[in-house]
């Protein structure tokens, strides 16, 4: 299946160099690390208001760490015009979203579990009880940002002003995404089972599939010419 | 091969191109000359179909290139000013991840060969940022290799190489010709390119000032046509 | 032709303004502020169909890469981004003395404001690409991701209110009993709707004009 490896050659091109260069991985890190501290500066030194917040907070700190890091996805491309090469290849270029797409969910993936761990560190929140639930809220989550995300860092890289014009134009199509997210996790904190965010989980799922497809399907408009 | 008419490339109030029509057949070698901003490059992504043009028509071996771009894209290979490598790969990386994109045939054997070709085979499993300029450009040369393209688009490909390099492009160019490809190459210096180009163009200002067979002019000929030429467009408003 | 289409647009706003302050009755609740609904409620109608052209326009540019949808699709986002503004204001204004603030979280408005936001950021990367082709191929994806988002936010927000806190605060917008309320507020949607037919032509028309030159 021709499609299956183009798609899986994206995926491991971005996987390997990220791991060479461990550019963006680092940096990262040190972000997660930053918000920590930021949050809890901003928000005061009660346990109270901290806890209160959590839920927001975590999904916050995916979001600022997801913007960074999905913003950069396409700037490999640009060294040395790879971009331009993508554009000449012939084929479904569908796959080569899909590739980068999959490549942002796992470091996605990886950003969103070390901050949860720094969160029940610093934070003091236990988010081991929730955490098979927590996880599929995060994984629903995780997919609509970065379906998104990678189409819109594909366009703007492209662009004047790439930095500001990414986030304004991601951050008003994930409102859905954030607002679902956050009260999933937060009904999920305070005990409640998995049935009671059931429709926020099918809001989260159909979005997803919208978001995926609508991806899949301009793409090639987005790297064609 | 290519055959281009009234291509027109219009940015806002500028125009880029206007109304440029030229014609290369298979098995010949068209040497694009210009200075900078004359619009070599912008004619020569219209060709590679990375450009839609304004207006006008392009055919590359027999596609429409505007109708139907992506099957015009499995018949060029082109190098441009990015070497269109990463630079965190491996050379033979490097290949085995555009090769799977276009064709998915990434016998270890295909990849060492086009290496070979090229002379990069010693350094296969080197990573790219170690290589220099003209071996970055060998490489992409040899991504195009194993695309079996049909038409060879260079922008600018003797810069940044040495005698030895400029020879063994040359022998590359002549050994693709030979082989029935079609190749154009534009470059603002006369030093590369000439050598084995059938045709000689002149751009200037957007517009074709020059078409004609190579041997109609001895090089000395040439250079003062093109002094010329050139001349007239920076004086002219 | 275009000409006739903005006599004819005043004409209906005039009407829209005779109808509001003039047949329909004065509230009894809220007094005569609530006359601003024949402003609010028209302009978000409006927008949807602006937001709505924006979508045909993109999805069409995409299958046809024919400049004149692009055309539609910009200048109706143009003139979307200018009604959906307008709603906000008007609501805003409508808040105030109802509510006793100048902005609230409710339901609809949030909606609207995500709304804004989303294509306020379509006009940014219209601007700041050059390239006309490229413009349109972008702005038609932006173009068509906002648009089939935006029941996904109205559900998404919907919910966020209802299950969040009981709302207390009732919509902008109490169900017209009387009908000449209803009747004064047809009047307006239609006069809006000239209005944006008008807007429209004239905005595509420069636009075309641009590209020519």
């Amino acid at each position: 299946m021709s499609y299956a490896r183009r798609a899986a050659v994206v995926l491991w091109k971005d996987l390997l160099i990220e791991w060479r260069s461990k550019e963006q991985a680092n940096a990262l890190l040190f972000f997660c690390l930053l918000l920590l501290f930021l949050f809890q500066f901003a928000l005061g030194p009660e346990r109270d208001r901290l806890a209160a917040a959590l839920p927001g907070l975590l999904w916050l700190g995916f979001i600022l760490a997801g913007l960074l890091a999905l913003g950069r996805s396409f700037l490999v491309e640009r060294e040395n015009d790879c971009w331009e090469a993508l554009r000449l290849t012939p084929g479904d270029k569908s796959a080569i979203y899909l590739g980068k797409l999959l490549g942002n969910c796992v470091l996605m993936a990886a950003v969103e579990i070390i901050l949860a761990v720094l969160f029940t560190v610093f934070y003091n929140v236990d988010l081991w009880a929730p955490a098979a639930p927590l996880a599929l809220v995060m994984g629903l989550g995780t997919i609509g940002l970065a379906a998104v995300g990678t189409l819109f860092a594909a366009m703007t890289t492209q662009v004047r002003a790439r930095e500001l014009l990414f986030p304004v134009l991601l951050l008003p199509v994930q409102v859905p995404v954030l607002l679902a997210t956050v009260s999933a996790t937060q009904a999920l904190l305070l005990g409640q089972p998995l049935a009671d965010v059931a429709h926020w989980l099918k809001l989260l799922a159909g979005a997803d599939v919208v978001y995926v497809t609508i991806g899949l399907l301009t793409f090639e408009f987005v790297l064609d010419g | 091969m290519i055959t281009a008419r009234e291509l027109r490339k219009v940015y806002g109030s500028n125009c880029a191109l206007d109304s440029v029509s030229l014609e290369v057949a298979g098995g010949e070698c068209l040497a694009l000359l210009g200075p900078n901003g004359a619009g070599k490059t912008t004619l020569l992504r219209i060709l590679a179909t990375l450009l839609r043009p304004t207006s006008g028509s392009l055919r590359v071996g027999d596609v429409d290139a505007l109708r139907a771009p992506d099957r015009v894209r499995a018949l060029i290979g082109m190098v441009a000013h990015g070497s269109h490598v990463y630079e965190d790969l491996t050379a033979r990386e490097n290949l085995r991840f555009w090769e799977t994109l276009r064709s998915g045939d990434t016998a270890p054997a295909r990849l060492l060969g086009a290496l070979a070709q090229v002379e990069l085979d010693g350094v296969a499993d080197e990573r790219v940022r170690t290589f220099s300029a003209g071996m970055k450009r060998r490489l992409g040369l040899a991504r195009v290799l194993l695309g079996e393209a049909r038409v060879l688009l260079l922008d600018e490909p003797f810069t940044g190489l040495d005698r030895r390099g400029r020879k063994w492009l040359n022998e590359f160019l002549l050994a693709f010709k030979a082989r029935g490809g079609a190749a154009v190459v534009a470059t603002h210096s006369f030093g590369g390119g000439l050598g084995v180009a059938d045709r000689v163009a002149i751009l200037g200002g957007g517009r074709l000032l020059l078409d004609r067979p190579a041997a109609d002019l001895s090089p000395d000929a040439l250079h003062r046509l093109y002094e010329s030429l050139t001349d007239a467009i920076e004086g002219a408003p | 032709m275009i000409r006739a289409l903005g006599w004819l647009a005043v004409l209906g706003l005039l009407a829209g303004l005779a109808a509001g302050f003039g047949y329909a009755p004065r509230e009894a609740v809220q007094g005569n502020v609530q006359r601003i609904m024949y402003l609010h409620v028209p302009s978000v109608l409006t927008a949807y169909l602006a937001f709505g052209l924006v979508l045909l326009g993109s999805v069409a540019y995409l299958a046809t890469r024919r400049a004149g949808w692009d055309r539609l699709a910009g200048s109706a986002g143009e003139i979307g981004v200018l009604f959906t503004g307008l709603t906000l204001v008007s609501g805003s204004i409508w808040g105030k003395p109802t509510w006793g603030t100048w902005w609230t979280w409710d339901a609809r408005l949030t909606s609207t404001a995500v709304l804004f936001l989303v294509y306020v950021g379509y006009l940014m990367l219209r601007q700041l690409i050059e390239d006309a082709d490229t413009r349109a191929r972008y702005a038609a994806v932006v173009g068509i991701l906002g648009a089939v988002n935006i029941p996904i936010v109205h559900f998404s927000v919907k919910w966020w209110r209802t299950l969040h806190q009981p709302s207390t605060i009732l919509g902008p917008e109490p169900a017209p009993i009387d009908p000449a309320i209803g009747i004064a507020l047809l009047v307006n949607w239609i006069a809006f709707t000239l209005l944006f037919a008008y807007f429209l032509s004239r905005r595509m028309e420069i636009a075309r004009l641009e590209e020519q030159a």
